[in-house]
Parts: C-alpha cells; structure tokens; sequence
C-alpha cells in the first residue's frame, strides 16, 4: 500500500509543480506586461506607435525618442528638484526618527508613555486631512514653490521612529550600561552605540523613505505653481496635460526617465526592501 | 525629628512630591530636546490642521481673500444636498471594497504557490512585488496607454473574445473599474509579500498533525491555514481599505474624476475643490467627513481584532 502511494507520488508531483508554475508566470506576466510595453512603445516610430495590432519590437530602434522626451520639458530641472528634496527628505526624517527613537527606548521619562501614544495616534490622522491648513501656512512662511516648502511638512516621523525604537529596545542594555559607566551622554551613545547596531534596518528604512518620497505626486503637486521647481511625477503628469502634445512613444520615454532611479534602486536592494516590509508591517 | 528628616520622611509617604535627583532632571531635557524635532512637527502639520480644518469648514473661503466669511453650517449642508458627494462616496466604497477584496485572494493564491518552495522563488517575489514602489505617476501613464481604445494593449487581449473596442477612461461605465483594474495590479505584491510571511509564521508541526488524521488539503486550507493567517488577513483588509479610501494619483492622471465624476473620489473631489475651485470650506468640510471615517474604522479595528483574530 504505502509503498504505491510513494510510486505514485512523483507523477502527481509534477503535474502539481507546473501547475503552480503556470500561475506564478501568468502573474508574472502580468505584471511585467506594463513595463515592457512602456518600453517597446518608447522606442517606435509615431508610425509603429498607430498600428493595430500592434507590433512588439519597432523595425528600427528609436532611441532618440529619449532625446526629444527629455527636451519637450526641463526635465535636467526637474531630475535636480527631486533629488535635493528626496534626499534632504530622506536625511532629515531618519534623523528626527532615530532622535524620537532613542528617547522612547532608552531616557526615562515620566510621561514617556504617554507622549509614546499621542506619536502613535498621528500615525490614524490621514495626510489628505492637513493639505488645506497646510497650505495656508506654507502660504504664510512664504514657502510656495521652495524646496523646503515640498520637504519639511513630511519629515516628521511616526513609522520610521516606531520601528528604530523596536530595535533600539532588542540590543542588549548591557551594551548601554557600559556606553554609561564610560560617560557617554545620551546623544553619544546614540550615535556610536546604538545606531551603528541598528545599520541594517537603518538602511531598509532610508530606502523605503527615499522610494516613497521620489513617488509622490500630491503634495508637490500642491505646492509648486513655478515650471522650474516641479519634481520630476509632476513635471512629468503636467507633460502629458494640454499644454504640450506629445505622442505615447514621447510620453512612455519620459515614464521611463521618472522611473529608472527608482526601478535601479529596487532590484539591487529588492531582497532587503521586501523582507523589510514584511517584518515591519508584522510587528507594526 | 529635625526640619529635614521631617521632609524626608513626608516625601517617603507621598505627601511630598519626591524632587526629581539631577539624573532624572537631566534626562528629563534630554527627552524633550530628542523628540521636540517631532513633536513640533507633527503639531504644526499633523494635529493642528484638524483643529483648523473644522475652523475652516464654518466659513466661506477663496483662499486668497484676506476675509473669511463665517457661515455656520451650510458647508455641510451642502454637502450632504450635493449629488456630487454622494457619488463620489458611493465611488470611493466600491473602489475600496473591490480593490481590497481582488486584491487580497489574488495574492492569497499566489502567496500559497509561492510558499511551495517553487524553483526561481525570489525572481518570481521581485517581479510581482515591483509595482509596489513604482511611480504611481508613471503607472497611470503607461496604462493610460493600455487602456487607449485604438492602439492599446488591452485591445489585443480582447479581440479574441470577439469584444469591441472600449474607451475605458471615457465611459461611465468602465472608467472607475479601470481605476480598480490598475490599483489590484499595484497592490498584489505587497499583500503576496505579507501573506507570505504570515504563511512562514504557521508552525509545520499543525499540517503533520492533520496529515496523521487525514486531513484533505481543501479542509487544511479552510480549518488551519485560513485561521492562522487570519491575523494578516485583517491587517490587509483594514490597512488596505483605509489606503484605498486615500486613492488619489491613479484618478487624477488617468480619468481626472471623470466623465461626469464616475471615477471621481473623496480625495480627488477634495482636492478639485480645494485647488481647482478654491472652495476652501467645503473641501475642508469633505476632508472632515474623510477623517471622520478613517478614524471610525481604526477604532471598529481596535473592537474586532480581539474579537475576530485568532493567534
């Protein structure tokens, strides 16, 4: 009997197996559809571009498609807007997280707890709620159309001090008492204790917050009236407005431009990022 | 007993507040001075806008005037009289609810394909997840583009099914399932991504025991894995829901609301009002009524999970 049942197994094993392949490169095609056709529709000719059906590879790569993408708007202007706000974003709201971090893990504080739940309370209130009020202020500092107009209302943090306390908390206080007995003040023991331990989770969190800053659109969206101090998602949705008209194979060529750093970004790090995700939104 | 013990002894019993040592003074400063860069923030562009938003929403407001009128509550007045809100509403909950649950049982299935153990498991995970992070932006141009009823991709996947061609994103039919169409093709990787480390936190030792007693893999799926994930799986519906309420970027790029405002949605509507119409009150008004939504269902949250999640 048990020895049939192990003959058997194999065959319906493989029929298994494909099965599951068959889905999982179904999903996969997909998803990776979209990206190829971007691409293959950025290098045609306006000709190949109307075809129907149409055609996978164009007879001729176009490159020049990027050239003219990239001239239909200040797009060099665009690429250096997103990248002083990304990054100056990024750095300022890992080190407001990592400052809150370490208060809550480490200082004794008698209402600690309390300020702890009024941090995680923000964390309910949607974003969308505060686009008016803080526009208004913006308005008043004078801080439409400035770099610090788009950063500094997103800097502050509530998930990234969250998840730098978690791990602040798992080293062990052995490694704080001696940072103590060795008269280290808190922020020196910040910076060469607990910081340096927390390295990897340190950086799963400055990609994650570059990637979601490079991505947004509304709030930049609202705040830059002026061409010249657009990033590049609105730069790139005001391309696609009346003001120009420029052909699919111009837009999908400038969808790539937006796209690359980010795309670059993932799949060297995709393995840390997911597995970051995961483990962070499980403990959150 | 002299002065001092006489102080010593009150603040040993409480009757005195025990004065703080210089240790706890100064860890005290070291506490506010490390998380004032927060809080500070977090006041002036988190928790104050809610105070002034429920200012502005009693006053008539072009944004740009100097004066504010006060009108009490005819903001919400006519909100609840506008045709517009309760449509956009009934968009935002359809969008929600299908986003959210097709999203979710795709993901299930692949997450459970994917925890066999298949060969090219990691290249399978990176590809399904990368629209998680991919331009919101750039997404809504290239399927803009799938959708066009002449030249796109779309096209091609229906003729054989003898289907004519559709303008999508012009009809007030198809415009909001589009929406829907590319937020489940953005979302599937992060929910697979959680699923799967659910399915990874499911002790082995449980499907030994049921393979001992029998057990066929339809009733493991229904009386041990969909239990135990079911932690995940709530976390998915709230966190999904409340993410699917906030749509925003897809809508303004690929339909702009419409036509008509059948795709259009809370935030999208809000933001029309607020920064195409300059109706300050009202938008800040709908950004109440979103709030006010949210906030219910994080406490419903709060209820339930003890209720419903089985660890």
């Amino acid at each position: 009997m048990r020895r049939a049942a192990i003959k058997h197994r194999p065959l319906k094993w493989y029929a298994g197996r494909t099965f599951i392949h068959a889905i999982l490169m179904l999903a996969t095609i997909i998803i990776g559809l979209p990206f190829l056709w971007m691409l293959t529709t950025a290098i045609k000719s306006p000709a190949e571009v109307a075809m129907f059906p149409p055609i996978w590879w164009p007879e001729t790569v176009r490159w020049d498609n990027f050239v003219k993408a990239w001239n239909t708007a200040p797009f060099g202007r665009f690429y250096i807007n997103s990248i002083v706000t990304s990054v100056s974003g990024v750095f300022l709201e890992v080190a407001i997280a990592a400052l809150s971090a370490y208060a809550f893990a480490r200082i004794r504080f008698k209402y600690r707890d309390f300020f702890f739940l009024v941090m995680l309370a923000a964390m309910m209130i949607p974003g969308q709620i505060a686009l008016i009020p803080n526009y208004v202020i913006l308005a008043k500092l004078k801080w439409i159309n400035t770099y610090q107009g788009i950063v500094i209302p997103h800097v502050s943090s509530v998930f990234g001090a969250f998840l730098l306390r978690q791990y602040f908390l798992s080293v062990p206080s052995s490694l704080y008492d001696a940072a103590e007995i060795d008269g280290l003040g808190h922020l020196k023991t910040m910076f060469y204790v607990a910081l340096p331990l927390a390295r990897p989770v340190l950086g799963t969190l400055v990609l994650y917050l570059f990637i979601s800053k490079w991505n947004s659109y509304l709030w930049p969206l609202i705040v830059t009236t002026k061409q010249h101090m657009r990033t590049l998602p609105v730069g790139l949705a005001m391309v696609r407005s009346a003001e120009y008209s420029i052909g699919p194979e111009h837009l999908m060529a400038a969808s790539i431009f937006v796209l690359v750093p980010v795309l670059v970004v993932y799949f060297i790090a995709q393995k840390q990022l997911i597995e970051g995700i995961a483990a962070g939104a499980v403990k959150g | 007993m002299s002065k001092r013990q006489l102080k010593t002894a009150l603040r040993q019993e409480g009757v005195v507040p025990i004065r703080m040592t210089r240790r706890a003074k100064r860890d005290m400063f070291a506490f506010l001075g490390f998380t004032f860069p927060n809080f500070f923030l977090l006041g002036v562009f988190v928790f104050w806008p809610i105070l002034y938003s429920l200012y502005l929403s009693f006053f008539k407001w072009n944004m740009i005037a100097p004066k504010k009128t006060f009108i009490g509550l005819d903001n919400f007045q006519t909100m609840f009289n506008d045709p517009v809100f309760w449509l956009v509403t009934k968009n935002t909950l359809i969008l929600a609810f299908f986003t959210v649950v097709v999203k979710m049982a795709i993901a299930l299935g692949l997450a459970l394909a994917l925890n066999k153990n298949v060969k090219g498991r990691s290249v399978y995970r990176a590809i399904i997840f990368s629209p998680t992070f991919t331009t919101s932006v750039a997404v809504a141009m290239v399927w803009g583009w799938i959708f066009n009823p002449n030249f796109g991709l779309l096209r091609v996947f229906m003729r054989p099914f003898g289907i004519p061609p559709l303008d999508w994103l012009e009809s007030v039919t198809h415009s909001l399932p589009a929406v829907i169409i590319v937020l489940i093709w953005s979302g599937i990787g992060y929910d697979m991504v959680l699923f799967l480390a659910g399915l990874k936190n499911i002790s082995l030792e449980i499907y030994d025991a049921a393979l001992v007693d029998g057990v066929s893999p339809w009733q493991n799926f229904w009386y041990i894995t969909f239990p135990l994930l079911s932690p995940t799986t709530f976390f998915l519906t709230i966190t999904g829901f409340i993410g699917a309420l906030k749509a925003f970027d897809i809508v303004a790029i690929m339909t702009d609301g419409g036509p008509l405002n059948t795709s259009n949605v809370i935030v999208h509507f809000l933001y029309q009002n607020a920064f195409q119409w300059f109706k300050t009150g009202y938008a800040s008004a709908l950004a109440l009524i979103l709030f006010v939504i949210i906030m219910a269902i994080t406490l419903v949250q709060n209820r339930l999970s003890r209720r419903w999640v089985h660890y």
